[in-house]
């Protein structure tokens, strides 16, 4: 499969303060996003997520290294002819009507009329825009400026879409909206390229995930590769039992009333908790092994770099 | 195709700033109160009228050309809204040729509305309008979309009050450079001499475009002229474009 974005060492030095004092922003990034695939891009707040994101688009121009969009350099405007691109924050003209700033970025892509107008009505549809769509941006929610920015983003049909965090600011159900569009755009053999804060989405979304922290790439991989299936311990929670109980046999997390939470981390000794509880008559409330998350990974890999 | 949407959108942006209307408004003060001046002075009143008015149009016009210009780059950085665009397919250079002709169209409507308004008051006093006006304010448009190139090239790395401030230098050198032409006659030969020639080659002659003194008392003017001051006005605003171009080229959007 052939690669939507190629970054080869890349490097990015900013000259900050009244006295220009170097910082290096990007220390050498590599990695690669294949055709089709959801790439999440994950790192703490000032890792280089978004510098990376300007780079790729141009914005920013890197001291050395490669980037690739779909095989052209991207230094060239034509390798954004085939991106979709939404920023963090986004910031439209707030004067125009999310109709007219569609039309606008339509314009921007030399659409003709018909298929903008096709377009235009289908992308706010899509975003649930419809009835908004003839408001002032400036009268919109935070979540529905994101909407509208996940709108202009796919005005041009494009292959490859980047989403700088898409999901932030957005009220659960807009979360889950935002998240089912994700997932369409892989069925439709899109590729996405994202960064977020929220670990379950990039888990549940996810095929393969890079780890940012202080300008290097220190993960990448399969999300399935990274992530193992092994249990790391199963929460039980059993009512009619003192804690004391099952002091061999697990850690008591805590106590509410007659209920006790406890973490038992050897897998064998989960049945002879439920015995026990068998045994004394007591009440087995829940029961729930815990795999490792990418949040585990996630917080792991930052805390050790 | 992408200009002319960027030229759109800086247009419709333009017409909605409100400093826009109180200096067309101040501008039609200006004109109607040559009539005033007009009645008020020695000599004779058709003259003040042309001179008044054709001054209030290129000074509220090059008030317009800063004030506005030198906002338009730096608000779509200050605002982000440049990521939106420079994420699309286009060039640093149709951006900044975008905007230019955005705002060369709303100072086009701008100085149209002014001279309507000048040559409605000429016409109530003198029953003709003659065709020299009409060259003199195709003039100051000229100068104006001058002016609009140097606010553009200042705005595409400076703060808005800074940029002004160094718009209206570039303003005021421009008119006050041609002195330098009457230096170099009155100095001996040598370094001295060479040294401002070569200053007044490289500052502006805002002079260049203007007319105002010939249309008013009726002198004449050679074509070539004309075609000389188009030919300097067309030059300098695509070295000064050229020049926004180059470093907006190089500029990190952070």
């Amino acid at each position: 499969m052939a690669d939507a974005i190629r970054i080869e060492n890349l490097r990015k030095t900013f000259r900050l303060g009244f006295i220009p004092r170097p910082r290096e922003i990007l220390k050498g990034i590599t990695f690669s996003v294949r055709e089709g695939e959801t790439f999440g891009y994950l790192g703490p707040n000032g890792a280089g997520k978004t510098t990376t994101i300007k780079c790729l688009l141009d914005l920013i121009h890197p001291d050395s290294g490669t980037i690739e969009i779909l095989g052209r350099p991207a230094s060239s405007p034509r390798s954004r002819e085939p991106l979709g691109f939404l920023p963090e924050n986004p910031y439209f003209y707030d004067y125009l009507t999310a109709r007219e700033f569609l039309a606008f970025t339509a314009d921007l892509f030399g659409l003709d009329r018909c298929v903008k107008r096709e377009r235009i009505a289908r992308l706010l549809g899509l975003v649930g825009l419809e009835r908004a769509a003839d408001l002032p941006l400036r009268k919109y929610s935070r979540g529905m400026l994101q909407r509208a920015g996940l709108a202009q983003a796919l005005i041009n049909d494009p292959k490859l879409v980047v989403l700088d965090e898409p999901l932030g600011g957005m009220d659960p159900l807009g979360r889950k909206e935002i998240r089912d569009i994700i997932v369409r755009f892989k069925d439709e053999g899109k590729t996405v390229f994202f960064t977020s804060h929220i670990l379950q989405d990039i888990e549940m979304i996810c095929d393969r995930v890079a780890i940012i922290v202080g300008g290097r790439i220190v993960k990448e991989g399969g999300l399935r590769d990274l992530v193992s299936e092994k249990v790391l311990f199963t929460e039980v929670t059993v009512s009619g039992i003192s804690p004391q109980a099952f002091a061999d046999l697990g850690e008591c997390v805590s106590t509410r009333g007659d209920r006790v939470l406890l973490k038992v981390y050897d897998e064998a000794l989960v049945d002879a908790v439920v015995s026990l509880v068998h045994d004394r008559k007591g009440r087995l409330v829940s029961l729930s092994p815990r795999t490792e998350t990418l949040e585990d990974i996630f917080v792991d890999t930052v805390t050790r770099t | 195709m992408t200009i002319r949407a960027i030229a759109g959108i800086t247009f419709k942006e333009a017409k909605r700033d409100r400093i826009l209307y109180l200096l067309l408004f101040f501008a039609a003060l200006g004109i109607v109160a040559s009539r005033v001046l007009a009645i008020l002075t020695v000599g004779d009143r058709v003259k003040i009228i042309k001179d008044v008015g054709l001054a209030s149009i290129s000074l509220f016009g090059v008030l317009m050309a800063i004030l506005i210009g030198t906002g338009l780059v730096y608000k779509e950085i200050d605002k982000k809204t440049i990521y939106t665009l420079l994420a699309k397919p286009l060039h640093r250079s149709e951006f900044i040729l975008g905007k230019f002709l955005g705002l060369v169209l709303t100072l086009l409507v701008m100085t149209g509305a002014m001279a309507l308004i000048f040559l409605a008051i000429v016409f109530a006093h003198t029953g003709t309008i003659e065709g020299g006006l009409l060259v003199a304010v195709a003039y100051i448009f000229l100068e104006l979309v001058l002016i609009t190139a140097v606010a553009i090239l200042f705005s595409s790395f400076s703060t808005p009050i800074l940029s002004s401030l160094f718009a209206l230098a570039f303003y005021l050198i421009g008119h006050l450079s041609w002195g330098l032409e009457l230096l170099i006659k009155k100095m001996r030969p040598g370094a001295g001499r060479v040294l401002v020639h070569a200053l007044y080659m490289v500052l502006p002659d805002l002079e260049n475009f203007n007319f105002r003194t010939e249309v008013v008392h009726g002198l004449s003017i050679p074509p070539g002229i004309y075609l000389i001051s188009l030919l300097y006005g067309v030059c300098y605003t695509a070295f000064i474009l050229g020049l926004a171009v180059l470093i907006f080229r190089r500029r990190d959007f952070v």
